[in-house]
């Protein structure tokens, strides 16, 4: 098993939290995972992205140049790394500010209106742990209770009040894949 | 003990205040600049002083002064900053003080980019400041490589009275691996009776000095130093070896690009074909006697670096014209991709290339 996560968005959505997250989580499972953000000239304001590579085996580079699954928290980083998914890869888009739809026809796409049900659930930073659920539900790259366990230890102990809110979040995301591979013939 | 994610730069941070570092000096710069990020909190909690220089001219300096002084001190910077840190190294090294000095190197030369990069390697190993003299450098290949080399770099700096340089790429200071710290040991610094800080009692003054006016007494100097770069050589030469024991080929490549390498060479195994990797750790004194070990079934060796062929050079001596020695690699912050690496391979394995 080898997965090689791009995580994409504005700053300040939360991409790179969300990367640590998943790459804690694969490290409490005893797998190899490297966690590397882009650190190009990046404007305030402007994109940021980072690579999670999580496997069986040692990782050579852990840079994602060439994801398994991409996920898209906004329009730019879509339309920047659409057609650097690998093959047969993911592309997970959220819906709620992305407008535009996958063109690739080679790859499974979820759309994942991410900040709406957060919005929802009542808190809207929970948006990337909803489509993070989505990923786990995919993937089986890493299971809910680790992800849980390690907002435990992500989270200082003033913000364990949320972790109920996260696990509702992730859950949500798992249904949401769940019925959309029940729907569609192509993704599974 | 638990393992923690770490990113590389603060790993080196941890890494030395564990190693006993208690004084840190150096100007930011992309893509180390975690490295004094971590320190400027950590270092006042170990009681240690962390300055943020005007320049990193002062800040190699300021490290000159304070090994004279006896402290285990350590800077860091990326190449640019490096390349400043010169002048002040040749004089570290003249006047034989212990300290580290951290290159997480990125794409040159010139200003040249923040990317990741191995442009670096022959300042590193060739001297790089001006004279006679030579830097002990470690090239670590991932985070929990970079906690342990730490100590191992500070006790080298003691052992020989010799500067030691932690040479990296970007992609080793930015990335987030999972480490071990291990317990914290207590350290034990070896004594500094040579240090300039004040008479204590003693009859004769502690000079620190580079300068030796009279040519008589520089020759005398230079001989004495290289008397101890030969001891180094002897000693203390670290490789890494991967399945190299029967290998037709043999890929040499440290860091990052070791990494990469090792994938090709399992790649290549795979697919039945006899491919070995040597990774030096200490990347001066270059790891020669690994080579003589292959040589016998060796038929010919691949150079892989982020760079236009830099290490391939030191490989080239110490195969000394024996085998043919080939090179690949990507400059200007960009990766070798191991499916590329794994081509070349196969071509030169085939006979195709001369």
């Amino acid at each position: 098993m080898l997965e090689s996560i791009l995580i994409a968005g504005f700053g300040g959505q939360g991409v790179l939290s969300t990367g640590q997250l998943l790459a804690y989580s694969g490290m409490l499972e005893n797998k190899y995972v490297a966690w590397i953000p882009s650190y190009g000239p990046e404007m305030r304001g402007g994109t940021a992205n980072c690579g999670v590579t999580v496997s069986d085996t040692p990782i050579s580079s852990p840079v994602v140049s060439e994801p398994t699954v991409l996920i898209a928290m906004n329009r730019p980083s879509l339309e920047k790394f659409e057609s650097c998914v690998s093959p047969a890869g993911i592309i997970m888009v959220n819906s709620s500010l992305i407008d535009i739809k996958v063109q690739r026809e080679d790859v499974r796409t979820i759309y994942v209106p991410a900040n709406d049900l957060a919005e929802e659930m009542g808190n809207g930073k929970v948006a990337n742990n909803i489509i993070l659920g989505s990923l786990i539900e995919m993937t089986g790259v890493v299971s809910l209770d680790m992800v849980v366990e390690s907002l435990k230890k992500v989270l200082p102990p003033r913000r364990h009040n949320l972790i109920d809110i996260n696990r509702e979040a992730l859950e949500k995301g798992m249904q949401l894949a769940k019925n959309a591979g029940e729907k569609t013939s192509n993704v599974s | 003990m638990a393992k923690i994610l770490m990113k590389g730069n603060e790993a080196i941070g941890e890494g030395a205040v564990r190693a006993g570092c208690r004084y840190f000096f150096g100007y930011p710069i992309t893509p180390q600049s975690e490295l004094p990020h971590y320190l400027a909190k950590r270092l006042p909690e170990a009681d240690g002083v962390y300055l943020q220089s005007e320049s990193e001219t002062s800040a190699i300096n300021m490290v000159y002064g304070a090994a004279g002084a006896g402290a285990r001190v350590m800077t860091s910077s990326s190449g640019p900053g490096i390349s400043l840190m010169q002048e002040g190294i040749s004089y570290i090294a003249g006047a034989e003080l212990p300290c580290v000095i951290v290159n997480m190197m990125r794409g040159g030369p010139g200003l040249g980019n923040i990317a990741p990069a191995q442009s670096d390697y022959l300042q590193a190993v060739k001297g790089g400041g001006h004279g006679d003299y030579r830097v002990i450098c470690f090239a670590p290949a991932s985070v929990q490589e970079i906690i342990d080399f730490m100590k191992d770099a500070f006790e080298l700096a003691d052992k020989y009275f010799n500067p030691v340089m932690l040479l990296a790429d970007g992609i080793l200071g930015q990335m987030m691996e999972p480490v071990e710290l291990g317990e914290e040991e207590t350290v034990q610094i070896p004594d500094r009776a040579w240090a300039a800080n004040g008479m204590r009692g003693r009859e004769k003054k502690n000079i620190i000095n580079s300068l030796y006016i009279v040519p008589e007494d520089m020759e005398v100097h230079n001989h004495k130093l290289t008397k101890k770069y030969a001891e180094i050589t002897e000693n203390e030469q670290r490789w890494e070896e991967y399945r190299v024991e029967d290998a037709e080929m043999v890929l040499v490549a440290f860091g990052t690009s070791a990494r990469i390498a090792k994938a090709v060479v399992d790649r290549a195994r795979d697919e039945g074909l006899r491919v070995g990797l040597i990774r030096p750790i200490l990347v001066w004194p270059f790891p020669v006697k690994a080579f003589e070990k292959v040589i016998p079934h060796a038929e010919q060796f691949l150079t892989v670096e982020m760079n236009m062929g830099q290490m391939v050079e030191d490989v080239r001596l110490a195969v000394a014209g024996r085998r043919p020695v080939h090179f690949t690699g990507r400059p200007g912050g960009m990766l070798p991709v191991a499916s590329d690496v794994f081509q070349e391979v196969k071509k030169l394995m085939s006979g195709g290339a001369k």
